[in-house]
């Protein structure tokens, strides 16, 4: 195995900076391992190598005039395919956008640029982010990369599949209600969603608008913490995003723990969690005590309401974001004689099952007569969420769980049954309703040696503490060091 | 939760969305089975409580309503995505004589 596609973003950074390497050599590292397993895992819609290699040769030539680089000169990135990079295809793994060629940049890709990154490719998503193992993508199921018959995780299942098979040491991926750390848990990598309103989220396909943050996917705490650094920030293009300082995420990474109050919810602690989850919990508990933190349990107690008021909310919002996909503008087309028929036919053949049935119970949570039943109601139930959360930070720094409630399940296991799929999610979702930042890090193995994730939830743009917490645990451990047999 | 067939017809055109009839019949078990459970919501008393409609809110952002020339490149690359076009302009069927 090739030493460079072993290192991480920070190293390689610093080494193509100093000359030690080249960013073509390193890119061309990470094609090649992708090439090479990407036929078994199917992490990608597209390897972008022309796009890559024009991109990683333009990093050279600047670093080698000796003009200023940016903090991801000549490194290599992998994005989810629902965010635009402008003339590259952007599917969001659906067949309505099978043919879609991007008019311009995202925010982020705009800000990935400047920063001298190099994208290598998109990734498979559950189509227009909607689910929890990529099973839902219109075109292919990703593989684990721990074990090509389990789930990679969703929605961003490509990129945490990519960086977990050592395709690309950083991916983008976007978390409306666990899409980034679910997978991520998976796939025994760092996923990180921050804070709502830290990064923009323009010219990253809507799903449901107040829960989604694009967040950034690596191997490692540090890597993860330099590319929010590259990210985050204010921008005018998106009014949900929040004006405030972003700090360097990376300076303050290795402060101590001692005296640190971690909070550990009891609604989180349930019977009939996974045994080898628990083990690994306990483990990290074990580790945190021994670095100095104390331990409090704390209660969240409207947890149990959580995915209920996530699938209203979201579904309600992706109803009326998905209402642009009418076959007029852009998108697939159903040819028919009159526009009603088009718009119908258009979306009921571009759609697949869980993004149609989405919509469909978002319309009837929001139409007449059932409007305050559903949707009003659960908006108030979303602010008793937000103030568990409130009131459990007044008592603790961070909050700890794990990230999901059993190691990755196996292909098509809960495919059939779209409740059981959803329920997936239970410990990633509250999380976006109350609007704090979370994230994964790799905490064990199964006994079957499939990865496990413990969640770090922190308090609104409260980053720089979770990353620090994230890092000392990471010093601590050497589940990041493990590499897949792929 | 019951749903009915006429329940899924009226929200399906409400979404401008066509189904295939066993495709349907699925849809209608699954949604009652997913309304039955977030059904629970309800027993929450939420009498004195605000809805929150964001993660976390800032200020609404005002600009001038001001016109921006996009470059004929931008243009162009708008109109490459569209299914059907004329000049400047996004072709549709007609619109009216529509039943509904």
């Amino acid at each position: 195995m090739n030493e460079i596609i072993k290192m991480t973003a920070t190293e390689l950074a610093e080494k193509i900076k100093t000359k030690q390497l080249k960013s073509a050599e390193v890119v061309q590292a990470f094609i090649k391992r992708a090439k090479e397993t990407d036929s078994k895992i199917k992490a990608y819609m597209e390897i972008t190598e022309e796009y890559a290699m024009a991109q990683a040769k333009a990093s050279d030539e600047k670093i080698a005039s000796g003009k200023e680089t940016g903090a991801l000169e000549g490194v290599p990135i992998a994005i989810k395919d629902n965010i635009l990079i402008k003339n590259l295809r952007m599917t969001a793994s659906s067949k309505i956008l099978e043919n879609y060629i991007a008019p311009y940049d995202a925010t982020v890709i705009e800000k990935l640029k400047n920063s001298g990154a190099v994208f290598v490719g998109k990734t498979n998503l559950d189509e227009f982010a909607m689910g929890s193992s990529t099973e839902n993508s219109a075109f292919f199921t990703t593989k684990n990369p721990w074990d090509t018959e389990r789930i990679p995780g969703g929605s961003s299942g490509g990129s945490a599949s990519a960086v977990g098979a050592m395709t690309a040491p950083l991916a983008l991926g976007t978390d409306t209600g666990g899409s980034i750390r679910q997978p991520a848990s998976c796939c025994g990598i760092v996923g990180v969603k921050p804070t709502y309103g830290r990064v923009s989220r323009f010219g990253a396909v809507a799903f449901a608008s107040s829960l989604d943050q694009i967040g950034p996917m690596s191997k490692t705490v540090e890597d993860s913490a330099l590319l929010l650094n590259v990210i985050a920030g204010y921008d005018k293009k998106d009014s949900t995003s929040i004006n405030k300082e972003v700090p360097d995420y990376v300076k303050n990474i290795n402060k101590d723990l001692k005296g640190l109050k971690i909070g550990l919810p009891k609604e989180y602690f349930i019977d009939g969690l996974d045994t080898d989850v628990k083990k690994s919990i306990d483990e990290t508990i074990k580790i945190y005590k021994s670095l100095g933190c104390d331990i409090v349990e704390i209660s969240l107690p409207h947890t149990d309401y959580a995915i209920a008021v996530y699938y209203i909310i979201c579904c309600s919002e992706a109803s009326a974001n998905l209402a642009r996909y009418d076959g007029v503008r852009y998108g697939f087309r159903a040819e028919c004689d009159n526009l009603s028929d088009e718009y119908k036919k258009s979306r009921g053949q571009g759609f697949g099952p869980e993004v149609k049935r989405r919509i469909m119970l978002g319309t009837y949570a929001l139409s007449a007569g059932y409007y305050d039943a559903y949707y009003g109601k659960a908006q108030k139930v979303r602010t008793l969420i937000k103030q568990d959360f409130e009131k459990a930070y007044e008592k603790v720094d961070i909050i700890m769980t794990p990230s999901a409630p059993t190691p990755a399940f196996k292909i098509g296991e809960k495919s059939s049954d779209p409740l059981q799929m959803y329920l997936s999610d239970i410990f990633t979702i509250s999380c976006n309703l109350a609007g704090v930042a979370g994230m994964s890090v790799p905490c064990g193995f199964s006994k079957e040696g499939i990865p496990l994730g413990m969640q770090l939830l922190s308090k609104y743009f409260d980053e720089e503490k979770m990353f620090n917490v994230a890092y000392k645990y990471q010093q601590a451990t050497d589940f990041h060091k493990q590499f897949p047999r792929i | 939760m019951k749903i009915s067939k006429k329940d899924v017809d009226y929200v399906a055109a409400l979404a401008r969305l066509e189904f295939e009839q066993k495709e349907e019949e699925k849809l209608t078990e699954q949604l009652a089975s997913i309304l039955g459970y977030v059904d629970k919501i309800k027993e929450v008393d939420t009498s004195k409580i605000e809805p929150t409609s964001h993660g976390f809110s800032g200020e609404n952002v005002w600009r001038e309503d001001t016109v921006v020339k996009s470059s004929e490149q931008t243009i162009e690359s708008i109109f490459k995505n569209a299914p059907a076009k004329d000049g400047m302009f996004f072709k549709v069927e007609k619109v009216m004589d529509m039943e509904d």
